[in-house]
């Protein structure tokens, strides 16, 4: 087909698409867009689409704790899956727990994108000394794991605000936390594109009008370099979901009245061999589908946008 | 030739590159350092309006100094002039930015020179914008639509993008960015090397015309004898870093005076059928990081003397050779 | 033995592409006799390297063989299993690539992909297999083959590669060998050395060539006969020299206008408008019909065939008896 004299219009250029038309043509991939897309609308919409406030501790229905969801024996309508210990929904603390565990997770994967691309841009155009110690800074980051930063970042945190205030820092802290640890891969990607890139004629021609070196990263070196950052970014995000589940597991960040997916995982296994057994799995599965969801689209987002794969 | 001074005039270029491994590995090893002398002390000038046609194979310094030329690669030593001004100390900023100006270049690679994410119209609206030339959006895209036509696309190709048009059209999206900047000098790498010959024949005969129409000065890089004759009124042939021969087009073509110039020329396929058959040239373009003592050349020169081995011609009356070749002279068998 | 050593007839090559059926090669057919030098020059998109891949069976999906023959000795390859494939490239038919870089093992010593090549093909013992590896390199023109033989491909320079490659496609004897842009990647100076020693050694040891090259000047050194290709197709074959002096297809005679000369400094180099239309826009009838300066009203609607008279054949209306 020959594209009309004017150009291709926008329809037809969707409909031109590989990338488009390699994400049709599997299922798979295709459900895992589905679940992400429901789940962050899920998010999104959680406080018109929770039926009740579960960080509110004046709401929560003490009375009726532990109670099983609504199709088990014993369950109450008003309950979908059931109440914890605390007598919060589980259905709507599953909603907004979803929000803060995307919320943290794609706040943590943006400062990771900003900070990494931004290094390995510098680090790979300047060359020498700078990319020297960029990368020997990189190197030792590495060395420390999310949980030890996290745990840093919480005790600095707690004991440089007041009392009030650590509180809402939480959410900082876990952002901070999962930014600093995985910056690095970003800027090791970008770096060693960026190098490829330098040499490329088109950034000669940039040079020859006279372009200082910021110019050129921003406008032309970045839009090139793009690519396998976006790969990298929807897998981390799965990862950075994972590791906030980790860390309020572990009891480091959010504080009990507002838990994540993965704190509610936490409270409900204690209950797990006591028969109440509801207030572990929903969460679990919810969070394990994300994540999955989310690790499906990244593979195919990889496989879709590498040339040499086609 | 005209009297007036020339255009560009360069001035004893050279380019070192440091290929030593680093100085603590060095000191460890106890090995030497490694510089690879590209370009060789190179002069030579091209008047306004004309186009100089610069030849080699590869390692013979070309491209480098090319870069050297149009700012993209600072010299070891030497300067270029253009336009009597040096582009590396010119007396303030501005007049730095007036001459970038002036001087640009097409690249060999037209799959490489375009930046793949951005519209042909804005890759071409850019150094309008830099070097500001124009006023306003409707100003520039006015003119982006005027330079597409002078190359022979249509205003319309503006939104598309690098990757929807051939080699070809490509090179000539390449060369109107060159001239969006109004510039006078054009530096052309190897313009038509990664073309097919039909196509190659347009963007030469663009490349003509356009001289013709605006006035420009060129200096043509390329490996390509025939084009060089084509589009060339002086020629300049380099092997190692250096010059070894200049003439005129005419000249070189009918009576090559170095050695090289002229095996070179017998290389060269011969389309008329004539019968003649190559000459060969024994051996292979050399190891710039190893190049042999004295003449460059003289390894394969089927002339050589003792005196080549040590003593590196310099270049006189338009020739670098102890011994060149007369009107008649054959070169004899080649090793 | 009669008959040609190689004979295509009405070769069909499509691409099976999500936008539809690109048909790259559109009937093609010409004959390769022992010994001779068959050029199929062309520009990029014509189909030559694909008529020398599909010869070779080595056309990648979503490419394959829809239609015609190829006939090696008169037995029919195009067919084969990939197993019996393998046993005719290399014994029968070798192969020049254009970049000696990616068609040598950059992991293997030049003298073991040699060996491998004579034990595979010629069931030579090592020591014999080493000893007729030493000779064709020597006969290659490299210097100090007892010792080069043991080294890496990275340790040659390009011409030395392409010698190597050359010496790897003809050890095994085989009746025919396909050159595709051998000389494309290499120095002006080093195609003339390569470009004689593929002629030398073919005569020498009795190989037919196809000699596939966008490179007009190559023809006209190395080759006994040329097919020109245009989207697709064969537009003109005959003897080099008759067609590189008087070539009649419109686009033959344009394609040597457009090369510039060596003798001459014209004000303009005679061009032709337009470019080779895409496989996907393909037009009816005769491909080059718009671009042609001889156009006639049937050109548009039917496409010509191949007419033989005698040893040239061209495709063209105006040409044409009928």
């Amino acid at each position: 087909m020959a594209p009309s004299p004017a150009g291709p219009t926008w329809r037809e250029r969707l409909a031109d698409n590989d990338l488009l038309a390699s994400f049709l043509a599997s299922p798979l991939t295709v459900a895992a867009g589905i679940v992400t897309l429901s789940a962050l609308a899920a998010a999104l919409g959680a406080p018109v689409l929770a039926p009740f406030d579960p960080y509110n501790p004046a709401t929560n229905f003490l009375a009726d704790s532990l109670t099983p969801p609504r199709f088990a024996d014993g369950g109450d309508p008003r309950f979908l899956l059931g109440t914890d210990d605390q007598g919060r929904d589980m259905f709507s603390a599953i909603l907004f727990g979803l929000r803060l565990s995307l919320a943290i997770g794609a706040g943590g994967v943006a400062l990771a994108a900003a900070l990494g691309v931004t290094l390995g841009l510098i680090a790979g155009y300047a060359g020498g000394w700078t990319d020297a110690l960029l990368m020997r800074i990189a190197d030792v980051q590495l060395t420390f794991p999310a949980i030890l930063i996290a745990l840093l970042l919480d005790g600095v945190a707690h004991a440089v605000l007041k009392a009030s205030h650590a509180q809402g820092s939480a959410f900082g802290v876990l952002v901070l936390a999962i930014g600093l640890s995985f910056w690095v891969q970003y800027a090791r990607t970008v770096r060693a594109a960026t190098r490829v890139e330098k040499n490329r004629d088109y950034v000669q021609a940039a040079r020859l009008i006279g372009l200082g070196p910021l110019r050129i990263l921003a406008r032309h070196i970045l839009p090139n370099v793009l690519g396998p950052v976006l790969v990298l970014a929807t897998v981390n995000l799965a990862l950075a979901i994972l590791t906030e589940a980790t860390l309020s597991f572990l009891g480091v960040g959010l504080p009990p009245t507002e838990p994540s997916l993965g704190a509610l995982v936490r409270i409900g296994q204690n209950f797990l061999f006591s028969g109440e057994w509801w207030i572990v799995t929903f969460p679990s599965a919810t969070l394990a589908t994300l994540i999955l969801a989310v690790n499906i689209l990244g593979d195919w987002l990889r496989v879709a946008l590498n040339p040499r794969l086609k | 030739m005209s009297a007036s001074p020339p255009y560009l005039q360069v001035e004893g270029l050279r380019r070192d590159f440091d290929l030593s491994r680093a100085a603590l590995l060095r000191a460890l090893t106890g090995e030497p350092r490694r510089i690879l002398r590209a370009v060789d002390g190179v002069d030579f000038a091209i008047p306004r309006g004309e186009t100089f046609g610069l030849v080699g194979e590869s390692g013979s310094g070309k491209s480098t100094l090319a870069k050297m030329i149009v700012g993209l690669l600072p010299p070891s030593a030497g300067r270029t002039l253009i336009d009597g001004l040096d582009l590396a100390a010119p007396p303030s900023t501005a007049a730095r930015r007036a001459l970038r100006r002036r001087i640009q270049m097409v690249f060999q690679d037209p799959y490489a020179s375009l930046n793949p994410r951005w519209r042909v119209g804005a890759i071409i609206a850019e150094p309008i914008g830099a070097f500001q030339l124009r006023a306003g959006r409707a100003a520039i895209a006015a003119r982006v639509r005027e330079l597409l036509e002078l190359v022979g696309l249509s205003a319309a190709d503006a939104r598309k993008y690098p990757h929807e048009f051939s080699g070809g059209q490509r090179q000539r999206i390449a060369i109107a960015r060159a001239l969006a900047s109004e510039a006078e000098f054009l530096v052309c790498d190897e313009p038509t090397s990664a073309l097919d010959v039909s196509i190659q024949a347009q963007i030469l005969n663009l490349l003509r015309d356009l001289q013709a129409r605006l006035g420009i000065t060129y200096l043509l890089i390329t490996h390509n004898l025939a084009v060089v004759r084509f589009l060339s009124t002086r020629i300049g042939v380099m092997y190692l870093g250096r010059l070894v021969e200049i003439a005129d087009g005419e000249a070189l073509f009918a009576a090559p005076r170095h050695p090289y110039s002229r095996m070179l020329l017998d290389a060269t396929p011969d389309l008329a059928m004539t019968g003649r058959g190559r000459l060969r040239i024994g051996g292979e373009p050399p190891n710039p990081l190893a190049p042999p003592a004295g003449c460059g050349f003289h390894p394969r020169c089927p002339r050589a003397q003792p005196r080549c081995r040590i003593e590196a011609p310099a270049l006189r009356n338009g020739v670098a050779c102890h011994d060149p070749l007369g009107a008649g002279d054959s070169v004899g068998a080649a090793r | 033995m009669t008959g040609p050593l190689l004979e295509v007839r009405d070769l069909v090559v499509d691409f099976q592409t999500r936008r539809g059926k690109l048909r790259a090669l559109d009937g093609v057919s010409f004959s390769l006799a022992r010994g001779e030098t068959l050029g199929m020059v062309g520009e990029s998109g014509a189909g030559k390297s694909l008529a020398g891949s599909a010869i070779v069976g080595l056309v990648d999906p979503p490419g394959r063989i829809a239609g015609g023959e190829i006939r090696l000795d008169g037995e029919r390859i195009d067919r084969l299993s990939e197993a019996q494939m393998r046993a005719v490239r290399g014994r029968r038919i070798g192969i020049v690539f254009q970049d000696p870089l990616t068609s040598l093992d950059p992991l293997m010593r030049v003298g073991d992909q040699l060996v491998e090549t004579l034990r595979a093909h010629l069931g030579l013992s090592p020591a014999r297999a080493r000893e007729r590896a030493i000779a064709w390199l020597a006969e290659v023109g490299v210097a100090a083959a007892e010792q080069r033989i043991d080294s890496y491909p990275h340790e040659f320079s390009g011409g030395m590669r392409q010698r190597v490659v050359i010496a790897l496609a003809l050890c095994a004897e085989p009746e025919l060998v396909i050159a595709d842009e051998p000389t494309t990647a290499l120095d002006v100076s080093v195609q003339a050395q390569i470009v004689d020693l593929l002629k030398t050694l073919s005569r020498r040891h009795g190989a037919a060539v196809l000699l596939i090259t966008h490179d007009m000047g190559v023809i006209a050194e190395a080759a006994d006969r040329v097919a020109v290709m245009y989207a697709g197709r064969i537009v003109e074959i005959g003897p080099v020299r008759d067609i590189v002096q008087a070539p009649r297809h419109p686009y033959a005679r344009g394609l040597m206008a457009a090369i510039p000369s060596l003798h001459a400094r014209p004000d303009r180099l005679a061009q032709m408008p337009g470019a080779m239309p895409r496989l996907s826009a393909l037009p009816a009838g005769c491909a080059f019909a718009p671009r042609c300066p001889d156009v006639l009203g049937r050109c548009a609607t039917e496409r010509p065939g191949l007419e033989l008279s005698g040893e040239r054949g061209i495709a063209c209306w105006r040409e044409s008896s009928r």
